[in-house]
């Protein structure tokens, strides 16, 4: 079974100037396990194709299965786990009653709830931070808070709104190899909205590159390198990487190919 | 990477860092206290030399020196008065305070309840507590406490409701989706996100309720109702021509405004000493 089928959806707002379509003609699939990022300049719908996913948003013509349910079905089975661009902790509870929070709210007991709050601390790497209070943790440390609580639930698909774009460029190449680590351990599917190229291509499987007015799929490159399956912090440095860097760069501007491609990110 | 690679936690609210910044952040913090202390003894120096030595008669400006004699003189009687308006403004600003809350909670919740609310809300919020003092003494009789208590309330009530209605409405919405994430219930949400939000812009309310709360009951006291509170001994001794005495019933009815908006002010820390700064 694929975690997510996308077939035909397309989405439109209406606005006081009329109608926008964000997105046309989507057709999408993501296996089990796989890790896809989607890539686009700003406005292409890619947000807003992640946010169909999670139920956030109902598209307009078309549909969608997460694990052959319906988005909405997934969503109350907790099927999914999501991270956004703001790290979004509530600043009144600890780091560790907010990783536990999907958890308290799904009314899972108290012992239980601590052992596995444990557990995803140790995963991120902040088993020490749990009593500490949001505003005491950098930007980075907060983002892996909201990523552990993402897992809370022991989903088998990960959604993320460019979870690390607020972060410095440092701090965001650590926070993708941890991210790879984790996705590798915990077996999920992740759809990962960015518009960093180099981070699509560290990152994922497959690269779904998008274009906007209307938001449309122009290409979908699978990622290899050389026989390497591993997102060591190395694999950034061989040729492999350049050549899929470039092979994203130039999928990126097919896309548009009169005007030049704005608000992606090519360092 | 790990635990071991992880950046280290910006320390943080605080910093404390050399000898050096918190030598100064202490002496930042004297000079908090000391600058104010030093300019109201300034103000009380050319007071009484005004009173004393320039000659301004003792109807016009008592001394602080004959003011400070009567509030010793009649220290019990100060207190037992700051007692009675002190209680009653504190069971208006409880009551207020509760029912602010509760109105803006429903009308947070029903939109019909906020459209029929805050036309009367902005009627009491310019309601002048001379106009209500003495119907509702006359209203509950001559020897109850009870029309004061609840023109406390009416003020307080009023910055309760409206800074706790915009506070329940203030819920990010990263949070907002969350929760739907997490197909969490109406009152999961309520209570895990619209509230905690909601909090700072309570307290808020009810510091601004507090103050307000004990210049109703105090002025409530000028038009009738039983005597004993901090108002009434301030009119009478100043229609009695005792105006030093009239004075020291004032410094009370100051101090116990402090007071309360002091103990507001620690709660609206303590509970938010968790929160960044807003």
């Amino acid at each position: 079974m694929n975690a997510v089928t996308i077939s035909g959806v397309g989405k439109t707002f209406d606005t006081k100037e009329g109608t926008t379509v964000a997105l046309e003609g989507i057709d999408l699939t993501i296996a089990e396990g796989e890790f896809v990022s989607l890539i686009g300049p700003s406005g292409c719908g890619k947000s807003t194709l992640m946010r169909l996913v999670a139920d956030l948003e109902q598209p307009t013509t078309g549909s969608i299965e997460v694990f052959g349910k319906t988005p909405d079905r997934a969503r109350r089975d907790q099927d999914y786990g999501i991270a956004f661009q703001q790290a979004g902790l509530l600043p009144w509870r600890t780091v560790a009653e907010n990783v536990g929070l999907p958890l308290e709210i799904h009314k899972t007991g108290k012992a239980e709830r601590t052992a596995r709050v444990a557990e995803l601390l140790e995963l991120v790497g902040l088993s020490d931070f749990g009593g500490r209070y949001p505003d005491q943790l950098s930007g980075g440390m907060q983002q892996r808070v909201a990523i552990a609580r993402a897992l809370a639930e022991r989903p088998r698909l990960l959604l993320m709104d460019e979870p690390f774009g607020a972060l410095d460029e440092m701090t965001r190449e650590r926070m993708q190899g941890e991210l790879a680590r984790i996705a590798g351990e915990t077996g999920a599917a992740v759809v990962f909205v960015t518009h960093s190229i180099p981070e699509a291509v560290f990152l994922s499987d497959r690269v779904v590159v998008m274009s906007p007015r209307p938001g449309r799929i122009t290409d979908a490159l699978t990622m290899s390198f050389a026989g390497k399956t591993g997102r060591e912090e190395g694999l950034r440095e061989q040729a492999s990487f350049f050549e899929m860097v470039t092979a994203v760069r130039e999928a990126l501007h097919q896309g548009s190919p009169t005007t030049a491609v704005r608000g992606v990110e090519t360092r | 990477m790990s635990a071991g690679a992880a950046e280290m936690p910006p320390v943080v609210r605080r910093p404390r860092g050399s000898q050096d910044v918190r030598a100064r952040a202490t002496r930042e913090r004297i000079g908090r206290v000391v600058a104010p202390i030093v300019v109201g003894l300034a103000v009380l120096g050319v007071w009484q030399f005004l009173v004393s030595v320039v000659g301004v008669s003792d109807y016009l400006l008592p001394s602080p020196a004959a003011i400070a004699e009567e509030f010793v003189a009649f220290a019990p009687a100060i207190l037992a008065a700051a007692g009675v308006t002190g209680f009653n403004a504190l069971v208006g600003l409880v009551v207020g305070t509760v029912l602010g809350i509760l109105l803006a909670w429903a009308a947070a919740q029903w939109r019909a309840i906020d459209a029929m609310a805050a036309p009367v809300v902005a009627a009491l919020a310019v309601v002048p507590i001379v106009a209500l003092a003495p119907v509702l003494n006359t209203m509950f009789g001559a020897d109850s406490q009870f029309g004061r208590q609840a023109i406390a309330a009416i003020a307080a009530f009023v910055p309760v409701f409206v800074n706790t209605l915009r506070g329940l409405r203030q819920a990010a919405p990263v949070h907002r989706e969350l929760m739907r994430v997490y197909a969490a219930s109406g009152t999961q949400t309520f209570r895990t996100v619209t509230l905690p939000t909601a909090v700072p812009f309570l307290l808020t309310g009810i510091r601004i309720a507090s103050s307000l709360a004990v210049i109703s009951a105090l002025v409530a006291e000028y038009f009738g109702g039983p005597r004993g509170g901090l108002g009434s001994f301030i009119s009478t001794s100043a229609a009695s021509s005792a105006y030093a005495r009239a004075w020291a019933y004032v410094v009370a009815a100051i101090a116990l405004g402090l007071l309360f908006m002091l103990a507001t002010a620690l709660l609206e820390r303590i509970v938010l000493r968790h929160r960044p700064a807003a």
